[in-house]
């Protein structure tokens, strides 16, 4: 695969304001490559940030500082309309296939909406596009004149992805597309996903909580904590070696479908809750609750760092020498060295 | 739908005639008649007029035939004050003049209300949104026959602009204060409807997918927010165009206009009673026909609403 950086985010913040002095840093500088082609997965807890990097990335949500740049141009200071001209390549599929699409509007408009926007078609030719699309994700062209509501939630998020298609885009966000519906329609909106992939060079950003759909999906895995980026690696390496304490927690969480090596499976159990983001923990976020914290872990903040190749975690207990935690001694931190 | 709008006008007959029933019975259970006066009329006077409008037969009867007139010929009788006048006729009259007036004043309180609603609502906890939401309430708390003496007030009596009263046709500038006055309540209300409508569909997802799709958020706005938006103003529409329609009293009284409202109020002073049922009646025909066409609307509007 030829690395070619499709959208480059750098050091993208997005702070909420509260009442007050309280910010909640929902995405606290945030810098990650996504190569064209590829799918990256961004895994994280309820509430660290994930949905609204997601948004961000196409302004949906308004960041706070930072730079998201495609094809050379920095999204996140565009002005209003050039911005709109760019959602012709960047779209998202919604979590929500029940409250995403507008009840007042027929399958055919809510698809054929972008194609008129972007005059991409025009009278009988919408009508035409729209019914390919449709078939494009699996549903009847039959469907144009119903509403939103004569479908399950299964369909409903075909009709979210025919309308992200709609105006053939190269980047996508997956914004929890799967997390609303039920297992057994889970797969088939992935698979529809991964075949649209390939089939129409797509490039996605797959944001989810669900571990296993990650692995299924995912090129390269990048894992979210509190606003923060903490290990980025390929799926495969990610899920067998994880490195950063964090995500071996989290992936020690994920069942493994064979009762026998399920018995033994080594749970890390994590102390506490998720802190506030309100007021986050100084140093590392994950000093809280991480079981090999040190008092330096308090005060620093970590980096992320190549610890192997392509590999990337943010731990000042791990360093490229010093790559297993488990090997390090006992108070050490090799990389602040 | 077609089949629900058929069933739902049939329904509307037999609640008129309900309606129709019970204001006639408080007619006869209120006190004195419309012959009454401060001195008691001669024994034989009296009679004579009992006899000529058939107040000496039983109550059956004169509401048998009360009724039977309106089933049968619409015709709901002469006005007992109006000499000579049918109250068809009355109605036909003062009708456009309420009409005129009501219309007017509901145009611009939607025009006005649903701008100032919006902007509100796009601009949440600003300073426009404050000041115009504390006017809202001001307008909503003002009493029209407050708000009515004070623009003759400045208008007429000070500034020699406008006419302080009466009727003078349509158009003509002597509209302008009456429809100011009985707009105000409702711009100010449709406002605040309008506010909270729109707070509630700006937070929905699919505005946010609107946005994602690349849409001005002029588009996003008009295409998306405002259908869901409004539907508190569409509700409200109903019930309010109906009396505004059918006229206004306190406004027609202060502006000594000849419309439905100023009749009404006579009408009920005077115990003319065909003229009471006459009007009450065509208040209720006009509310339930409208609370129809909001349905219509919603459903329209609203591919969620089915009837069947």
């Amino acid at each position: 695969m030829v690395a070619e950086t499709l959208l480059a985010i750098r050091d993208l913040k997005v702070h909420f304001k509260l009442g007050g002095d309280r910010v909640v840093k929902a995405v606290d500088g945030v810098t990650i490559d996504i190569l064209r082609g590829e799918t990256l997965g961004l895994v994280g807890e309820s509430g660290c940030g994930k949905s609204t990097l997601g948004r961000a990335v196409l302004r949906l949500t308004e960041p706070t500082s930072g730079q998201v740049f495609y094809r050379d141009r920095d999204l996140a200071h565009l002005s209003g309309k050039q911005l709109r001209e760019q959602r012709r390549h960047l779209q998202i599929i919604f979590q929500d296939p029940y409250a995403s699409l507008n009840p007042r509007m027929t399958v055919g408009q809510i698809v054929g909406e972008p194609l008129e926007t972007f005059r991409l078609a025009r009278g009988r030719e919408v009508e035409q596009r729209v019914q390919e699309l449709l078939e494009t994700v699996g549903l009847s062209k039959r469907f144009t004149k119903r509403y939103p509501h004569e479908f399950s939630g299964g369909q409903r998020q075909r009709i979210g992805i025919a309308r992200a298609l709609a105006v053939d885009p190269d980047f996508i966000v997956a914004d929890e597309p799967i997390s609303a519906l039920d297992v057994s329609i889970q797969a088939q909106i992935m698979n529809l996903l991964e075949k649209l992939r390939r089939e129409k060079n797509l490039t996605y950003l797959f944001i989810s909580h669900d571990l296993r759909a990650i692995r299924h999906v995912s090129d390269r895995v990048a894992v979210m904590y509190l606003g923060k980026l903490v290990e980025i690696a390929d799926a495969k390496t990610i899920y067998q070696e994880p490195l950063m304490p964090y995500t071996k927690a989290l992936i020690s969480a994920v069942p493994v479908p064979d009762p026998r090596i399920e018995a033994t499976r080594q749970r890390i159990m994590l102390e506490g809750d998720v802190p506030s983001p309100i007021n986050p923990p100084a140093g590392c976020p994950f000093h809280t609750r991480c079981p090999y914290a040190i008092d330096v872990c308090k005060e620093v903040v970590p980096q992320l760092v190549e610890i192997k190749p392509a590999h990337f975690a943010a731990c000042v207990r791990i360093s490229p020498k010093m790559p297993h935690i488990e090997d390090v001694p006992p108070g050490a931190a090799p990389g602040l060295e | 739908m077609f089949r629900f709008i058929i069933r739902r006008l049939l329904i509307t007959i037999p609640t008129i005639l309900v309606v129709i029933s019970i204001t006639w019975v408080l007619i006869k259970l209120a006190p004195g008649n419309f012959y009454s006066g401060e001195k008691r009329l001669p024994a034989a006077i009296e009679k004579s007029i009992r006899e000529k409008y058939g107040l000496d037969k039983p109550w059956y009867q004169q509401y048998g035939k009360t009724m039977w007139n309106i089933v049968r010929h619409l015709d709901f009788g002469t006005s007992l004050r109006f000499e000579g006048q049918s109250v068809n006729t009355i109605i036909r009259r003062s009708l456009p003049v309420s009409a005129a007036i009501g219309i007017l004043a509901y145009l611009l309180a939607l025009i006005v209300g649903v701008t100032i609603g919006s902007i509100a609502a796009l601009k949440q906890n600003s300073r426009w949104d404050y000041t115009s939401m504390a006017l809202a309430m001001l307008g909503i708390s003002v009493p029209n026959f407050v708000l009515g003496p004070i623009l003759v007030l400045i208008f007429s009596l000070s500034l020699y602009w406008l006419p302080p009263s009466r009727w003078g046709g349509f158009p003509s500038r002597n509209l302008i204060l009456p429809v100011l006055t009985l707009s105000a309540i409702y711009m100010a209300y449709i406002a605040r409807l309008t506010r909270a409508g729109m707070l509630e569909v700006l937070r929905s997802d699919y505005i946010r997918t609107a946005r994602a799709k690349g849409l001005s958020e002029k588009d996003v706005l008009i295409k998306h927010a405002l259908r869901g938006g409004l539907m508190p103003v569409i509700s409200y529409t109903g019930p309010a165009l109906a009396f505004l329609l059918t006229g206004t009293v306190v406004v027609e009284r202060i502006f000594a206009l000849p419309g439905l409202g100023n009749y009404f109020i006579q009408a009920s002073l005077n115990r003319d009673e065909p003229l009471i049922i006459g009007i009450v009646a065509f208040i209720s025909i006009t509310l339930l026909f409208m609370n129809l066409l909001v349905d219509i609307a919603y459903a329209y509007l609203d591919p969620r609403v089915r009837y069947h």
